[in-house]
């Protein structure tokens, strides 16, 4: 245990720690925004539903049988806050040591390697944190959703991003969530050790094709609703 | 040359500094960025003021003892330069440059330009070191040591200990010297024995030091007067988590088996 | 006062002479180490060596230096490599041929015990560094690398890229900082000794001044080593480190230590060029240069032309011209020396007129640009970081500048100084050099004091004396704080308006021309009269100003520059005396029709070892003959 906790005391055990829980957000996120892009897949002809909520239904149920209903979901929901809470007090707790290690900065300021994404991180993080809390309230449990109907995701989704504001407002956020993964997707690798000078160019690359891939990605769902690009939802086999 | 100059002012740590402006004419452009301050200092001393005071010693850009930032730029604008080595025809007549300390909380300010590194003495000392007591040693020629890593272990060796990695750092890290230290040993044979104990030793201490944490700005690379890679930094983490891990697996203690 | 010189240079012959000495030195046991304590001033090669192996032997050890790190000790910017008989090359060499080359390469005027010693012990150094983990070059196969060097015709010189001293210097500094780990040395940065204490003619420990905070402080020790390197710095240009001084060394000789040898400078050939009155220190460029580089001058008088628009006819290349068989080779002092009489002649290029070619363009022509890259590309890019000029494609200016002090203080077969309980190690010593160190000896010599001779002869004197047992109350410390205090005041009462730094410029520029490259009776008597007028116009006309309770850095150069003008007088006597010309020391006087040095061995065939006079009115002289039992006395000749 004593080897954890002194791990954890050290600046690059906090580092590791937020690696790791970085790590498994990513790959949450890039989960997600594919997941999502099923809006653009229209209507199961088979249930009558839409595909997305279909996919919704889907995460909800999987291994049911197991650990019954959203027991799987529940368990990755567990990870999933498990991690973004480590992620985000590992941050805070860097951040504030960094701070002080560095009370005055210099008059006339010049950088040569640091950058928008990389000095940002901690205020990048912060918003996302105050995102996610916002995001479940308005998608997930709908409290903050005008017209939220349980299951129904083609239809709160399409209500909301109709609104030119909020549809606006989760554009930003991606582009501040592209932000974050410019700069930690490499990061990460180079925090858990395996950025090697032969490697270094591909997990740059890597971490811009995610940022953009992230950015596009999930901008799309908004932008295209704004812009009428999805129809309005129809009643459905579920709504019936 | 004529410049304006902004240099910072501190009588000692526990006073407030401030800039204070300096006109200086005539400053010749084949002369160093020290000289340049030499100069001034001459025409201080004889109005009777006090001069400025700065860390210098060699003058060739390997004892790491000359530390400031110059125009926000630990060693100033010049690549791989340390401030000794920079010259004035960097510069342009008429230029306004500031200089002040390296900054950061690890480093307090001593006097004017003159900051306390003794930090990085101290890091080494927890553990910097191969431990071969005087006589002890085996026939220098007894391992043979593979060129790639031997090379590797001397451009890590390189580092001067001028502490332009910890002030360029916006968070005050000291990662890269840290780093450069560990590989430097850690990558030849003669290093093996320690290389765990020592990595966990050093960034011990380097954290104890109260240094900030790497968030991979990589702005120590760009500072560094010897060209320091921070591929170290990637290796002493991968390091520091092996040796944790080794930990882990130790075998010594005893096991029970009920 | 006359000194009683006994070199205790041990019986039998040469190449036992340290191993018998060893096996008969004596003991201190194990248990009684603790009780004996040992002060070392100086972490460079010599000291932070010397240090680490006292420490962890067991003494009790403090460690001083003036850097705010031990670092940063001048030893650091040693380039080209160090010497060791190791004869991995095959090609011939041994313990005997590099102590021969050493005597030889210093004209006849060390003493062959110590260099023999230094030989042998040169194997260990190299061992003992690798083990450190220093990263000397190497060859694909993994073994260790070597390249030749000046005045050897072997190659036997280990180096780490240009950084041999830094690396040399971060083992030893590790070597160091493990025993301050271990508690047993403590260590004290920006710490300036500034005076002994003696008791009844032995020294019991130092003075310091805390630089950072200007307290002193007194510490006292059962022995006291100075390894505080040479004094180049009484030329004010040269390329030692800016705070490299004379203060320990000339602070030991007015408590009575002998100091030998002071004029014993040398003068490396390729430093860059003065290039304006603002230059505060001279860099070096390795001499491993002249391998590629032909040295030449204008053959017009004051031609101003560009290098590239003189003609092959009208270039002189003097040093094929006056040494056929070594050209662009010749040792230090003959290149030296030919550099300053091109240029007193008038045929010195540059802006002062004070420089000479040093051209890459028939190699660069012959082997390919690329090829003199690789060989030389990081002296080429500091060469045109300094001038501004490109060597690929304008030849380099370069021109001799004050490098390495052979002289010192002097010191027994033990390294103990004629002061008992204090010793000297390094450049600080005498030393093994004679008039003239071969390239890549001065990191050796550093080493072989500070690892393997001092931690045993320390020994074998401390097993004499009961360990100290009084403490600071001792009125030998109060005596001893009140001298430095009184200087320090002295100092800071000063209430003029010149910076310290333009007396030493002064004090620099006449020991150039007086007891530099060359040196004349006329020359040297001159500035024996000049030096104490320009030292009392020093001490009234400078301002240092601040307080001593501060970090002050005029008031610390102030304390060393005025060890220097007392020092000066010394050196200038020193050469007045020798009237010789042998290795460093050319006295115009004495050369032969063509121009070459012309030793005396009849009459000078000794160290000269200076001490103050009791009524502190000047200085005595007292020989230390040298016997060659072993190698014939030779002359010189590189035609
Ligand atoms: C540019 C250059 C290149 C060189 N290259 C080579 C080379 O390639 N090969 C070679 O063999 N030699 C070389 N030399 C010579 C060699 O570097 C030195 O002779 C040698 O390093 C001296 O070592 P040292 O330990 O005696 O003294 P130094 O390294 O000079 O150390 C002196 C120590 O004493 C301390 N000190 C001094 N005065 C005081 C005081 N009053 N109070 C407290 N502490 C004090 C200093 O802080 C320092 O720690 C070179 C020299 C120069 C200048
Ligand atoms: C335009 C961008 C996004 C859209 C349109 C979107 C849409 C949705 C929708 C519709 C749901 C509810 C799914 C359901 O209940 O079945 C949801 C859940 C969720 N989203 Fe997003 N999302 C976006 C971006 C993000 C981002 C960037 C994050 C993380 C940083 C995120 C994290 C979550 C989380 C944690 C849940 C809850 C999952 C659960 O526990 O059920 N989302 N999202
Ligand atoms: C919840 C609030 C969050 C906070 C406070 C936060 C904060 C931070 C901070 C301060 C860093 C360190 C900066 C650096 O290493 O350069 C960081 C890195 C990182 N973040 Fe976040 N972040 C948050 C959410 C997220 C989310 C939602 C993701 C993924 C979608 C994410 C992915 C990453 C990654 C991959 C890294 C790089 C880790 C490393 O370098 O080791 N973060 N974060
Ligand atoms: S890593 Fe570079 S910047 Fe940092 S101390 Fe070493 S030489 Fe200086
Ligand atoms: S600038 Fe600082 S954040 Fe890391 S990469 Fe260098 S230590
Ligand atoms: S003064 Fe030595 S590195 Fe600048």
């Amino acid at each position: 245990m004593s080897l954890i906790v002194n791990f954890y005391s050290s600046t690059i055990g906090k580092k590791v720690a937020m690696a790791l829980s970085g790590l498994v957000l990513v790959l949450f996120v890039v989960g997600h925004m594919a997941g999502n892009l099923k809006i653009f897949a229209g209507i199961n002809p088979a249930s009558g539903d839409y595909k997305i909520d279909d996919y919704g239904r889907f995460l909800r149920t999987m291994g049911a049988e197991m650990l019954g209903e959203s027991g799987v979901l529940w368990l990755v929901r567990v990870v999933l806050l498990a991690c973004l809470v480590v992620h985000a007090v590992s941050g805070i707790l860097l951040a504030r040591a960094n701070r002080a290690a560095k009370p005055e900065g210099y008059k006339v300021k010049s950088y040569r390697s640091a950058n928008a994404a990389s000095l940002t991180m901690i205020y990048g993080g912060l918003f996302l944190l105050f995102f996610v809390v916002f995001h479940i309230l308005h998608f997930t449990t709908g409290t903050l959703h005008w017209s939220f109907v349980e299951g129904e995701v083609y239809a709160n989704v399409w209500q909301s991003f109709r609104n030119f504001l909020t549809a606006a407002f989760y554009v930003v956020a991606m582009a501040l969530l592209a932000l974050h993964l410019y700069h930690g997707t490499w990061s990460m690798f180079q925090t858990l050790g395996v950025d090697t000078p032969r490697w270094n160019k591909g997990l740059r690359t890597l971490a811009k094709v995610v940022a953009v891939t992230i950015f596009v990605g999930f901008s799309a769902v908004p932008v295209s609703i704004a812009f009428g690009v999805l129809p309005a939802p129809i009643q459905t086999a579920k709504s019936k | 040359m004529d410049l304006t100059l902004f240099v910072w002012r501190q009588k000692n740590a526990d006073t407030q500094g401030a800039f204070e402006r300096h006109e200086l004419n005539g400053v010749s452009e084949d002369s160093s960025f020290l000289e340049m301050l030499d100069y001034l200092n001459e025409t201080l001393v004889s109005k009777g003021e006090a001069p400025v005071a700065f860390e210098h010693d060699c003058r060739e850009g390997i004892c790491g003892s000359c530390s400031m930032s110059i125009n926000g730029r630990p060693h100033g604008p010049k690549r791989l330069t340390t401030a000794c080595q920079l010259h004035m025809r960097t510069f342009k007549d008429g230029d306004t440059i500031y200089i002040e300390p390296f900054r950061a909380r690890p480093f307090p300010v001593v006097k004017d330009l003159v900051t306390d590194r003794s930090a990085f003495d101290r890091i080494q000392r927890a553990g910097g070191y191969i431990s071969v007591p005087t006589g002890s040693a085996p026939e220098a020629n007894a391992t043979p040591i593979e060129k790639e890593h031997a090379d590797e272990a001397f451009d890590a060796a390189a580092c001067i200990g001028c502490g332009a990695c910890v002030a360029a750092c916006p968070n005050g890290s000291a990662m890269l010297f840290t780093a450069a230290k560990v590989a430097h040993l850690g990558l030849l044979p003669q290093g093996q024995p320690e290389r765990h104990e020592r990595v966990i030793s050093m960034v011990t201490q380097m954290d104890d030091e109260n240094f900030g944490g790497c968030t991979n700005h990589g702005e120590c690379q760009e500072a560094c007067p010897k060209g320091i890679s921070i591929k170290y930094i990637t290796r002493m983490n991968r390091d520091y988590i092996k040796a944790t891990l080794q930990r882990g697996v130790s075998l010594r203690g005893k096991m029970q088996a009920q | 006062m006359q000194l009683n010189l006994d070199s205790k240079i041990p019986a039998g012959p040469l190449e036992t002479k340290w191993q018998r000495h060893k096996a008969s030195m004596k003991l201190v046991s194990p248990a009684n180490k603790r009780k004996y304590s040992v002060i070392v001033v100086g972490s460079g090669l010599a000291g932070a060596s010397a240090a680490a192996s006292l420490g962890e032997l067991g003494y009790r050890v403090k460690c001083f230096c003036f850097q705010d790190s031990p670092r940063r000790a001048h030893s650091i910017a040693a380039q080209g490599g160090i010497n060791a008989a190791k004869n991995y090359q095959n090609d011939g060499d041994s313990v005997y041929r590099l102590f021969y080359d050493t005597v030889k390469g210093g004209d006849f005027r060390a003493r062959e015990a110590n260099v023999y010693r230094l030989a042998e012990l040169s194997v260990n150094i190299i061992d003992q560094c690798v083990a450190q983990g220093v990263p000397f070059a190497r060859e694909y196969g993994g073994l260790l690398s070597n390249r030749s060097f000046g005045g050897a015709q072997v190659s036997r010189t280990f180096y780490a890229k240009g950084q041999t001293g830094q690396q040399l210097l971060l083992g030893a500094y590790a070597a160091l900082n493990r025993q301050i780990h271990n508690k047993t040395v403590e260590m004290y940065s920006s710490t300036e000794m500034l005076d002994l204490i003696m008791d009844n003619g032995r020294c019991v420990g130092i003075v310091t001044r805390n630089l950072r905070t200007g307290e002193l402080s007194s510490h006292l020790a059962d022995a006291v080593i100075l390894a505080t390197g040479g004094y180049s710095n009484v030329f004010y240009l040269s390329t030692n480190a800016k705070g490299c001084n004379v203060t320990s060394i000339w602070r030991a000789h007015k408590h009575g230590a002998g100091m030998a040898n002071p004029c014993f400078t040398q003068i490396h050939p390729t430093s860059i060029p003065v290039s304006g009155e603002h230059q505060s220190k001279l860099t070096l460029m390795s001499e491993s240069l002249r391998n590629d580089g032909r040295v030449w001058v204008p053959k017009k008088e004051r031609d101003t032309r560009a290098p590239q628009d003189i003609p092959e006819s009208e270039r002189d290349y003097y040093l094929e011209r006056r040494y056929p068989s070594f050209g662009n080779l010749s040792p230090r002092d003959i290149a030296s020396r030919a550099a300053k009489e091109r240029c007193d002649a008038g045929y010195g290029v540059g802006p002062m007129g004070l420089g000479v070619y040093l051209d890459f363009k028939d190699s660069i022509d012959r082997y390919g640009r690329s090829t003199i890259e690789a060989r030389y590309g990081n002296l080429f890019d500091m060469y045109a970081n300094i001038t501004g000029e490109n060597p690929y494609e304008t030849p380099m200016r370069i021109y001799p500048a004050p490098h390495y002090t052979m002289g010192g203080l002097w010191v027994d077969y033990n390294l103990m100084t004629t002061i008992p309980g204090l010793f000297a190690a390094g450049e600080a010593n005498f030393s093994d050099h004679g008039a003239n160190r071969l390239g890549a000896s001065a990191l050796m010599q550093g080493l072989a004091d500070g690892y393997f001779v001092i931690p045993y002869t320390i020994g074998n004197y401390l097993a004499t004396q009961k360990p100290l047992t009084s403490g600071t109350d001792h009125p030998a410390v109060r005596e001893a704080e009140d001298r430095v205090s009184k200087r320090i005041a002295g100092f800071l009462a000063m209430n003029g308006r010149k910076p310290v730094d333009h007396y030493h410029r002064v004090l620099g520029r006449i020991m150039w021309d007086a007891c530099g490259m060359s040196r004349t009776e006329a020359g040297l008597k001159d500035a024996l009269r000049r030096i104490p007028e320009l030292k009392e116009e020093f001490l009234s006309n400078s301002y240092v100003g601040g307080t001593g309770k501060e970090l002050n850095q005029e008031l610390e150069k102030a304390g060393r520059v005025s060890d220097f003008f007392e020092f000066a007088e010394l050196m200038c006597l020193d050469a007045l005396n020798r009237n010789e010309s042998c290795g460093g020391h050319f006295r115009e006087e004495y050369q032969t029709e063509d121009g070459e040095a012309l030793r005396n061995d009849n009459d000078y065939c000794y160290a000269a070892v200076w001490s103050p006079k009791h009524d502190g009115s000047g200085h005595d002289l007292t020989k230390e003959p040298l016997a060659f039992e072993n190698i014939q006395l030779s002359t010189r000749s590189y035609k």
